[in-house]
């Protein structure tokens, strides 16, 4: 197997295999850092955090994180394709033969 | 390591925008001379600002916290772009997340930037180069590049909390407690991130030999590393 499969393979079997444990742990609220640490100390120090100006919450923050995450893996996919597709590198010498 | 809203003194928060700035506004000129130059080179940096927008607010659980954190992304830019466009791709990720997502601040932006753009982004290449230049092969490189720029972002977030609000204590004691309480969620993010790097930067040299030496990454001791560079 190559260095570049094993170095991916180990990542997600990382990233799976920590879903797997938080999935199967009590149930606990998931708290992000953020707010665990960066507000929590904050507040300890006399800072609280002010109301964003954009104030997205519930289903409505769900719903903005999966457009931006499709997005952002639309654009990802497109520039994927042009890097390590099939075609990219012809692509490559013409663009240079053009320019 | 995205500090919300308000938690800063506003004279701290335009600290540290002027701070940052100067970085973002170079990283953008240098992205625009480098992408006329090699147009070549534009799909590896579109790439890049989406694999970092996706992943800083991608959040993991952590088991052994019970919390979740979001790698950063930021080593692997660092090292396939460089230093400066890696911070000008931070910045426009981090307004986008700020105004659409309610993730981080705009009056904390400069602060956030400078963390994740120009600290997280100049400690792992700096890493990225050390080793290289000892001679480590290159995943070794990219792994602890992907590592230590994580970890230093976030220890870059304890600083900016403990020197705005250190009141009485002194800023190393706030520092530090701010710093230990990352570590339980970071640590083992950093392993993952050191994996997905170490995957990412190999896969790019294996895949596109002509654009990791136009990007520099052959200009280290072990240039047999990169296909077609002597």
């Amino acid at each position: 197997m190559s260095p570049n499969r094993l170095w991916l393979i180990a990542g997600l079997a990382l990233l799976i295999a920590l879903v797997i444990v938080a999935a199967a742990q009590p149930a606990t609220e998931w708290e992000g850092v953020d707010a665990a640490v960066v507000q929590r100390y904050a507040a300890d120090l006399g800072r609280e955090a002010w109301t964003p100006f954009v104030n997205v919450q519930g289903d409505l923050l769900l719903f903005v994180f999966a457009v931006a995450g499709a997005i952002g893996g639309f654009v990802a996919g497109y520039c994927w394709r042009d890097l390590f597709g099939p075609t990219s590198i012809v692509k490559d010498v013409q663009k240079a033969n053009d320019a | 390591m995205h500090i919300a809203e308000g938690i800063l003194p506003l004279t701290w928060a335009a600290a540290n925008t002027a701070v940052a700035l100067p970085f973002v506004l170079k990283g953008a000129r240098d992205i625009k001379a480098r992408a006329e130059a090699e147009p070549g080179v534009k799909p590896l940096m579109g790439l890049m600002g989406a694999a970092v927008f996706v992943v800083s607010a991608l959040p993991i659980p952590v088991p052994i916290s019970g919390t979740c954190s979001h790698p950063t992304g930021i080593g692997m830019a660092a090292i396939l772009l460089k230093p400066l466009p890696a911070a000008t791709i931070t910045g426009v990720v981090l307004l986008f997340q700020a105004l659409l997502m309610a993730h981080g601040g705009l009056t904390t932006w400069g602060a956030n930037v400078f963390n994740m753009g120009v600290i997280g982004a100049f400690a792992g290449y700096g890493a990225f180069a050390a080793l290289r230049r000892l001679g480590l092969p290159l995943w070794a490189g990219a792994a602890a590049a992907g590592a230590l720029a994580d970890l230093a972002t976030y220890g870059g977030a304890a600083l900016t909390l403990a020197l705005a609000l250190h009141g009485e204590q002194s800023v190393w004691t706030v520092w530090l407690a701010i710093f230990a309480a990352f570590m339980p969620t970071q640590v083992p993010l950093a392993f993952l991130e050191a994996a997905v790097t170490a995957g990412m930067v190999n896969f790019v040299v294996s895949r596109r030999p002509d654009i990791a030496a136009r990007m520099g990454l052959a200009m280290w001791p072990r240039k047999e590393e990169v296909p077609g560079v002597a």
